[in-house]
């Protein structure tokens, strides 16, 4: 019941800290103080009691893309284990359901975009579900390799590995798909290489252009969602890199929470160290990724 | 027994439902309503007889010898039967009440009468071909079902294009008939009787033979690339409700052929499901990359069903080879997605059919380019469409979902083969998954596409711009499917009992002889409906909070961000091509499109031209060619084809004679 609620809580409260972490690594890089690590939460706070300006354009798919995004992410994150106790909802076959939810937010996104008729936000979703196609498979490949390591069809079992830990011949697949699915993760959640949430020339952007016509309370509702998604994908790939346990049960919490700090620091590394790729360039970057995950697989039942 | 005479009834029924208003005025409305009662009483009276089948232990049966020389009236109604005419009974009946608005005999004097009386008799043949347990009856029902689909498919045969599209369709489905009658002629070589019953014992050479002629055969019915030639052009060039027919329906058929021959012929061997697997996942891939590059609404529906008969055919391979390596869970999950894949795609991609062809009665138009904004003008289908587009791209909480999910689990399961065995060739079925997300994550860029393109924006033409919403008899029809597809996708449960049963007819085994293969308890399907009705209760919760967030704000009211541009207008707007552009140009290797670019010369524009259009790889670049090519050098045996039917009579009684003499001859010795 307190695994539950600890889940529960971390998956609400510490996502958007995540964002404040890559920040804060990608000023000091820059030699600059930057922004409080808290300053999501104040942004959130901030666009919630906000009014909203709505193009004329729009439809009520406008205003559902950002709220099934949410819904969706929310209850990925319930079928995630965190930490080392097992995820809230666990069943045969729920890493399909898993993925597939994402697909659903990518719907409700893309379409909530199209519904302004701008020519920006059509760029963003056409390059939106473009890329998703080339990194969907790297995802699949992935769980593949997970399936076939712990013998199991369940999420939490695949991540937390069989009893007694991943066998010596997984730790060089879950190498391989541990770096394609780095890459994934920063495509999914539209990171430098492949889209720099700070730029602010639309031509170039992929996330943000979808969002241009949002503003106010679904204006946070869409920055929410994103920060619980990089959270959701980190935490499967942070289970990959570091599939084994050391300790009494409960630090398994402060562990996970030092992970996922870890991977945001990582994250701020490469976008402090990377320049975004030309968007013709960004295809082979997942096409790379996908060998990646595809190479393990053939390590793996080899 | 009475089940059986309830089918038989239906079967009548429908078959006749069109002939009382060739007896009227063809103008009349009274008719057209008199046929579509026919049609609906037929269904309602058929689905009372499969639902009292599904009472009965042993499957009805019926024999009765008949006036030809060959074979008997037999007839048998089993699971597999009961499965395929569930389909067959909903989808036609609620495409006839939708023609009560869309194709009105008052507005189409010369062809309504037609319509209705050969949608009817494909309603009917589709039934007879589920239920005939004999080689000459299913193939006589078989030649009316592509018949009626021909007749019921061209009625606006004054346009050219139609003509074409239905030539064809006709030659594509006679070349495949021709495989069926080839495969029924070894069947009885090799069994010594015409009757369709397993349990015959066969060497695994003819049997290998007897599996490729199906394939072949019934793949073309099916749409399996590279035999899907004649679909896209049939099914958007027909009445949307026929489309709609054909495509949820009647595709359905070359499935199920692929099911009942693979069910009788004893004893299958690995590279069957491997084919299948294969093709299955080829033709998916294939047919969303090529959907993703159309520009007309039916043209992409048509080729989205290519795709999602490669996902059934997935399933079906991955049963088989469960069945020749002796591992009952994937053919209880293969087969159990493939089924029910069956009677999602009828529901979804009907709807979406139903739904392109009020949005072609609206504006007139089949272009998705010209087209835009009508989630405004017609509201009702918008969100229908919604609905039947989540489900097509296999999302949660809707149907396909659930279907996908169980083959998923299944190829999955492949991963874990026990004691060793062929590695290499398991671990491809494996990959299969992926394959099967590859699709998935295309389907979702094609109906972001399509649904973006045509419903939401700006209009980008003067088509849209008295669209409004159909009136009732075409709204209920789409409703009822729609209720369909999230049926379905919340409520899977109710569909295992049917499907299990099913699954055993096809492996022959008796029922709950599985062993302890229960499709519940391989795929937790209750989770998935806590899971749905979760994710719908969560939406609800939160669109609420939404709604409390926003009460009692200022509430502006702009443009769409234009990047501060002055004039924008409707033509800026991102099209469904230049959607679809990247994933083009990624699959430019299968789908070879052709674009016409302006060449850019001086610094100041002149006015030019844009054009990419994608043609058929297979059908435009191959069969067009090799039919030209025969078109030069055949005229000459023209002199054969005098155009004279008693010449041709004389041509059939010289063949028979002929063979008479053959047979006569060999059997001397």
């Amino acid at each position: 019941m307190i695994d539950l609620l600890i889940h529960v809580a971390l998956l609400l409260l510490f996502p958007p800290l995540m964002l404040g972490v890559i920040n804060k690594t990608k000023a000091w890089f820059a030699g600059r103080v930057g922004p409080p690590v808290l300053q999501t939460y104040y942004d959130l706070a901030k666009l919630v009691r906000k009014g909203m300006v709505i193009s004329d354009t729009t439809t009520w798919v406008f205003r559902m893309g950002p709220v099934v995004t949410l819904a969706t992410v929310l209850l990925a994150g319930l079928l995630i284990p965190f930490g080392r106790s097992g995820a809230p909802i666990s069943f045969a076959g729920d890493l399909i359901l898993f993925a597939y939810l994402f697909g659903l937010a990518r719907f409700c996104t893309t379409t909530a975009a199209l519904d302004t008729g701008s020519a920006f936000e059509g760029m963003g979703s056409a390059r939106e579900v473009t890329f998703a196609c080339l990194s969907e498979p790297a995802l699949f490949f992935a769980f593949l390799v997970l399936a076939k390591a712990s013998g199991s069809l369940t999420l939490t079992r695949m991540l937390h590995g069989p009893a007694g830990g991943f066998p010596m011949s997984a730790v060089a697949p879950l190498v391989c798909v541990g770096i394609g699915l780095f890459v994934v993760l920063l495509a999914e959640t539209c990171r430098i290489p492949v889209d720099d949430p700070n730029t602010h020339l639309e031509l170039t952007m992929i996330h943000e252009v979808m969002v241009l016509d949002h503003s106010g309370p679904l204006l946070g509702v869409i920055l929410y969602a994103a920060s619980l998604k990089m959270f959701v994908l980190g935490a499967v790939l942070m289970h990959v890199l570091v599939p084994f346990e050391a300790g009494a049960a409960w630090m398994g919490w402060p562990l996970f929470v030092l992970e996922m700090m870890g991977l945001a620091v990582a994250i701020g590394v490469v976008e402090s160290m990377m320049a975004r790729l030309q968007m013709r360039h960004v295809p082979y970057l997942l096409v790379a990724a996908t060998l990646f995950c595809g190479f393990g697989f053939i390590l793996m039942v080899r | 027994m009475l089940s059986l005479w309830l089918v038989l009834g239906a079967i009548g029924l429908l078959c006749l439902s069109g002939l009382p208003a060739c007896l009227l005025s063809f103008r009349s409305a009274m008719g057209q309503r008199l046929a579509v009662s026919l049609v609906v009483l037929g269904s309602l009276l058929g689905l009372g007889g499969v639902a009292a089948a599904y009472g009965e232990a042993t499957p009805p049966t019926l024999h009765v010898p008949w006036f030809l020389p060959w074979g008997e009236f037999a007839v048998t109604l089993d699971s597999l039967s009961m499965v395929f005419l569930l389909p067959v009974f909903v989808v036609p009946a609620l495409g006839a009440i939708y023609g009560l608005g869309y194709w009105k005999q008052a507005e189409h004097p010369d062809n309504g009468r037609r319509l209705g009386l050969f949608f009817g008799l494909l309603a009917g043949s589709m039934a007879l071909v589920v239920i005939a347990r004999d080689g000459v009856l299913f193939l006589m029902a078989w030649e009316a079902m592509a018949l009626a689909a021909y007749f019921a498919a061209t009625v606006e045969e004054r346009d050219p294009e139609v003509r074409r599209a239905g030539w064809v369709y006709l030659i594509a489905t006679h070349v495949g008939t021709l495989c069926l009658i080839a495969m029924f002629a070894l069947w009885r070589n090799a069994t010594g009787s015409l009757a369709l019953s397993s349990g015959v014992a066969m060497s695994p050479a003819v049997g290998g033979t007897l599996f490729v002629l199906a394939l072949i055969g019934f793949g073309f019915k099916a749409g399996l690339m590279p035999l899907h030639v004649w679909l896209p052009g049939a099914h958007a060039n027909a009445p949307s409700h026929v489309s709609a027919v054909m495509s949820g329906v009647m595709l359905k058929m070359g499935v199920y052929g692929i099911v009942r021959m693979t069910a009788l012929l004893p004893a299958p061997e690995a590279w069957w499901g491997g084919v299948l697997l294969g093709v299955g996942a080829c033709t998916g891939i294939a047919g969303i990359a090529f959907a993703i590059g159309q520009q007309d609404i039916k043209r992409l529906l048509a080729y989205s069903s290519v795709e999602n008969i490669g996902i059934i055919a997935m399933g079906l391979g991955l049963a088989l080879l469960g069945r020749s390596q002796g591992r009952p869970d994937w053919v209880v999950l293969g087969l159990g997605s493939a089924l029910l894949h069956v009677w999602n795609h009828a529901c979804f991609k009907s709807l979406l059919f139903l739904i392109a062809g009020a949005v072609i009665h609206a504006t007139g138009t089949r272009e998705m380019d010209r087209l835009g904004g009508l989630a405004k003008r017609m509201p009702r289908a918008a969100i229908l469409f919604v609905v039947g587009a989540v489900a097509i791209c296999a999302l949660p909480p809707l149907n396909g979902f659930v279907s996908e999910w169980l083959l998923y689990i299944g190829l999955f399961r492949t991963l874990d083969r026990g004691g060793g065995g062929a590695s290499g060739a398991l671990a491809a079925a494996a990959m299969a998954s992926v394959g099967l997300a590859l699709i998935g994550a295309l389907a979702v860029a094609c109906f972001v596409k399509l649904f973006g393109t045509v419903f939401l924006g700006a209009p980008r033409s003067d088509a849209v711009r008295h669209a409004h919403d159909p009136h009732a008899a075409m709204i209920l029809p789409m409703i009822a499917l729609a209720l369909g597809c999230v049926g379905l996708g919340v409520l899977p449960m109710l569909a295992v009992g049917l499907l299990e049963r099913a699954a055993g007819t096809w492996a022959a085994v008796p029922a709950g002889g599985m062993g302890a293969m229960s499709l519940a308890e391989l795929a937790p399907l209750n989770w998935i409906c806590y899971m749905g009705l979760g994710l719908l209760a969560l939406l609800g919760v939160l669109m609420l909070v939404q709604k409390a967030l926003s009460r009692g704000r200022a509430l502006g009211k702009a443009g769409t961000w234009d990047c501060g541009y002055a004039r924008p207008t409707a033509r800026m707007q991102y099209t469904g091509s230049s959607l679809g552009q990247m994933l083009v140009g990624l699959f430019a290797f299968v789908t070879w499109p052709r674009r016409q670019e302006p060449q850019i010369a001086g610094p100041l524009a002149t006015k030019s031209r844009f054009q990419s259009i994608m043609p058929d790889t297979v059908l435009d670049r191959l069969v067009i060619p090799v039919f030209d090519l025969a078109g030069l050098y055949l005229p000459r045996l023209r002199v054969l084809q005098q155009g004279q039917t008693q010449i041709y009579v004389l041509y059939i009684l010289v063949t028979v004679i002929f063979l008479f003499l053959l047979g006569v001859l060999g059997a001397q010795p």
